[in-house]
């Protein structure tokens, strides 16, 4: 599930045909303004990974079934690999590099290694990233409310009790 | 024998990677940043039999960007035919002996006819849709229905390691004497391992030298395989695995990748990226074959088994004789005199299928313990009660003792934790609203893999009291960073805080790839003699010192802890002795041989699975309400770690029972399902909180440390458990996997 929110190409703007050809395109990530040339078929996915090596989005499927891809565009969480690059001019993409700094994690991130919520890690970036959002949407109420909410996101190694758990104890942090 | 006194091992401690993997600064082996990466995309059949009679690559190879388009006619042929060996055995590891592009044969939907190389993913992704492939085609055949009557018994299977048939007694006779028989036909769909992270090899050429970063469970099975198959030598390829997203067994042999990898990269002159589409995961890492088994029981009025039958029919490649061995807990864990146990394989148009998780008892213990369920129901038995009256301290095929067992503990403190006690028997009695509540439990048997050669670690204590322990094995989920720096600590006498362990590159000492959940054990078997070897070494050295105060000490009675030496009154840091002696540091090299494959013992791990369902009456809905546990793993090495696997390995069972499935199109031979919205694994949703109860046994016969390995016993028991709490809920035995609404509706 997602939340609702705006649309992600801007409206208020005369369309321009740009590509097949790479085109330079300007991504405002965690807080930084990138330039990079891309086609405009690069997925935002692909574009953090390959072009800015930002890797810690992953990709686990680039079909938009699994969540591990998972980054907030204006605070809103969205799939990568489904969301063209170029879509994501003029907005903010936060990726899990963005989420705190390195000397002090967010409560999510301490609560995930305490609670062991994850054993290979691959889906871990994705798994906070939308677990970070659903708590501050308040979605996360009861166990019942977090099992839903969090059934986008595929931990193949099924630490769902434990992801579970990290989400309670920070929800009943704050 | 100096001593330390152990007080890491076992804590339940956070993993050490685990920022690493919550901040998104684990690099797994997709993410490697190599300046110049040119990225290779596979071009899989589109038929699943016949032949390729060309390939127009002209229209891809005008595309901007495109590199190289390499097919069987510009692809180098490979040096050797592939072996088909386990990777356990500690050798070159294909995943099976027919390697692609070498030829216009095809033998399966997905198998690779070429490469697209390009200077971006898109451009290659873009230009093999260009390809203008022509076949000729033969009619497939992939399913049991259609390979039934092609069926043979082989003289061996898995890679020549397991017999195709095995007996005792006379079965025969056993159905004769018997009082009660039960008989059941169980069928299995395909499943497949679908780890988040699909295999990833970056290679890249310097001179001769081939640098691969591969997701592999053994990254000295990737050098060995690959040095093979290139003809290459061993001391020319490098191959470093640190962060691996998951693996299940997709990971565990070397399959074409790597090697094709390395082709690419030398073919294009720049470094390589090969990440398979989750598409191809269905198509080129094997598979849990598609199977049925057939369970015949015959038993005493009083319970005990007379005979067990347990027969297994399933499709493999062309050129393989591989089953997943199913039958073969069956013959060992209850007493019975008479035992006959058989695969028949029939050729099919499929890769040949592979390890995946409990391969061999997650799906041959489901038959043998819904099975046994049916048993005690038309003796009007306890489930329990029927195994404890076949329980065997023994291995029931060979005689001799088990090197340690619990299993009667798991049943006890499994069934107190689950409430199994005070259970109404009869199926359809309890209803809550729209639900029917049942309740069921299995044996939970996992073998203790026997290992074929020497496992090695190097320790490495520096003068400043830190340590650093090294083996070349990757970390796939295990823990395995975590726990080895916990058996190092204790091994040499250091606080867990001092020691990092070193891992996932073959420059460190060799490991045989981590499956068969045999890594625990054989690791921290090296770990924990390369320790030891070093505090030796360093003690040795102190008593021998006339300037230590030690001098003259006893060895045998130095003990050391936080990385002080003591005896009696006398003590010496470590970091006093080596800046003393003026020694930046000290180093020493484990070696564990592991025991004998004829070594006179069972080596099983046990446990026991309980797990409560309710199926929605009217729609046939089954929801797993709880599960419980209990297991009996030898040592365990971090109860936190360890726990998280086992659970990890529980939920993989309910996924088994309830919703993994893949099948092939007769027609087309193409799996049915190729993406994670087709192929259904388990989401939160679907997971219960899950109660895991371990039990430590003592084993001082499979490996130094006693540790039996918790990667797989987790899953083996649950599906069967959760078809008995199916049946204890409506009555109907469902005889296939997984379970669906259309099977209860």
């Amino acid at each position: 599930m997602s939340a609702t929110g705006p649309a992600l190409t801007r409206r208020d703007t005369t369309a321009v045909e740009r590509g097949p050809d790479p085109v330079r395109i300007t991504l405002s990530v965690n807080g930084t303004e990138h330039s990079l040339d891309v086609e405009p078929r690069v997925s935002l996915l692909d574009a953090l990974r390959e072009h800015l090596d930002l890797t810690g989005a992953k990709k686990g499927c680039d079909q938009g079934t699994c969540g591990a891809c998972t980054v907030w565009v204006d605070g809103r969480r969205v799939l990568a690999c489904l969301t063209l690059a170029l879509t994501c001019e003029g907005h903010e993409v936060t990726t899990i590099e963005g989420l705190a700094p390195e000397a002090e994690p967010h409560p999510l991130q301490r609560a995930f290694v305490e609670h062991d919520a994850f054993q290979c890690g691959y889906c871990t970036p994705g798994q906070i990233m939308s677990a970070v959002a659903l708590i501050e949407e308040g979605h996360a109420g009861d166990d019942a409310e977090i099992k839903e909410w969090m059934s986008g996101n595929i931990c193949r190694c099924a630490a769902y009790p434990n992801i579970r758990a990290a989400i309670r104890a920070v929800r009943d942090q704050t | 024998m100096t001593a330390t006194i152990p007080s890491a091992t076992g804590q339940p401690l956070d993993r050490v990677d685990g920022y690493a993997k919550v901040s998104g600064r684990a690099r797994y082996s997709a993410e490697i940043p190599i300046p110049d990466m040119a990225y290779a995309y596979v071009v899989g059949s589109r038929i699943a039999a016949g032949r390729v009679t060309g390939i127009d690559a002209s229209a891809a190879q005008a595309e901007e960007g495109v590199l190289a388009v390499l097919t069987r006619q510009t692809l180098p042929r490979i040096a050797e035919q592939p072996p088909l060996i386990p990777s356990l055995a500690g050798t070159a590891a294909p995943g099976q002996t027919f390697f692609p592009v070498q030829d216009d044969t095809v033998h399966y939907a997905g198998q690779p006819i070429a490469l697209v190389v390009a200077d971006t993913w898109e451009r290659a992704q873009h230009a093999a849709r260009l390809l203008r492939v022509s076949y000729e085609e033969t009619p497939p055949v992939t399913t049991l229905d259609q390979g039934r009557d092609l069926a043979y018994e082989p003289e061996r299977i898995f890679g020549g390691w397991i017999p195709g048939r095995s007996e005792r007694g006379d079965v025969a006779a056993g159905l004769r004497e018997a009082d009660v028989t039960v008989d059941g036909t169980y069928t299995y769909a395909a499943n497949n391992h679908n780890p988040l992270e699909a295999s990833c090899t970056t290679a890249q050429w310097d001179g001769d030298d081939l640098l691969l970063y591969d997701a592999t469970q053994g990254v000295n099975a990737t050098q060995m395989t690959v040095s093979r198959l290139l003809g290459i030598p061993m001391s020319r390829i490098r191959v470093i695995g640190h962060y691996v997203g998951g693996s299940f067994g997709s990971k565990a042999m070397i399959h074409a990748h790597p090697t094709l990898a390395a082709m690419a990269a030398r073919a294009v002159g720049r470094p390589v990226k090969l990440f398979l589409t989750r598409e191809q995961m269905f198509t080129s890492v094997g598979h849990r074959e598609e199977q049925e088994q057939q369970v015949t029981l015959g038993a005493t009025r009083e319970g005990r088994l007379t005979a067990i039958r347990h027969l297994k029919l399933s499709p493999t490649s062309h050129f393989d004789d591989w089953a997943e061995p199913s039958v073969g807990t069956s013959s060992q864990i209850y007493a019975c005199p008479h035992y006959e146990g058989a695969y028949r394989l029939f050729r099919a148009n499929t890769m040949t299928p592979t390890f995946m998780r409990a391969p061999g008892e997650a799906s041959g213990m489901h038959a043998l313990e819904c099975s046994l369920d049916e048993l005690a129901h038309e003796l009007g038995l306890d489930p329990i009660e029927l195994r404890l009256r076949n329980h065997t301290e023994v291995d029931a095929m060979t005689g001799h003792p088990w090197s340690s067992s619990g299993l009667r503990e798991c049943y006890e403190r499994g069934a107190d934790r689950f409430g199994w006690a005070g259970r109404d028997p009869r199926p359809g009695t309890r209803r809550e609203g729209d639900w029917l509540i049942g309740t069921g439990m299995a044996t939970a048997s996992y073998p203790v893999a026997p290992l074929a050669n020497p496992q090695r670690a190097r320790a490495r204590l520096y003068a400043d009291g830190t340590a650093v322990v090294q083996a070349a094995t990757p970390d796939f989920g295990t823990g395995v960073a975590t726990v080895m720096a916990q058996v190092a600590a204790d091994g040499l006498g250091l606080g867990v805080d001092r020691c990092r362990f070193e891992s996932g590159d073959t420059d460190l000492p060799n490991i045989a790839a981590a499956v068969g959940s045999a890594g625990a054990g054989m690791i921290s078997a090296a770990v924990h003699s390369a320790a030891t070897a070093l505090r030796r070494q360093l003690v040795d050295s102190a008593v021998a010192d006339p300037g230590s105060p030690l001098f003259g000490a006893d060895p045998v009675r130095v003990v050391v802890r936080d990385g002080v030496m003591t005896a009696g009154a006398a003590s010496e840091s470590y970091s006093d002795l080596l800046r003393r002696t003026l020694r930046p540091d000290a180093e020493a090299v484990g070696q564990w041989n592991p025991p004998a494959h004829d070594v006179p013992y069972g080596m099983m791990t046990f446990g026991a699975q309980f797990a409560e369902v309710a199926v929605d009456a009217d729609l046939g809905v089954v929801r797993v309400r709880r599960m419980t546990g209990a297991f009996a793993p030898g040592r365990v090495l971090n109860a936190k770690t360890a726990r998280s696997q086992l659970m990890g390995g529980m939920l993989w069972g309910l996924g088994q029972a309830l919703l993994e499935a893949n099948h092939m199109d007769p027609d087309t031979g193409h799996w049915v399902s190729s993406s994670l919205g087709e192929y259904l694994v388990p989401v939160n949703a679907d997971a219960p909180d899950v109660d895991v109860e371990l039990i430590e046994v003592e084993d001082d016969v499979v490996n130094p440390l006693g540790v039996k390995g918790v990667g797989e016993i987790g899953q083996v028991g649950v599906s069967a458990a959760i078809a008995n709490a199916v049946h204890h809920a409506t009555g109907r035995r469902i005889r296939e996997l997984p379970i669906t609404i259309e099977d209860l509706i």
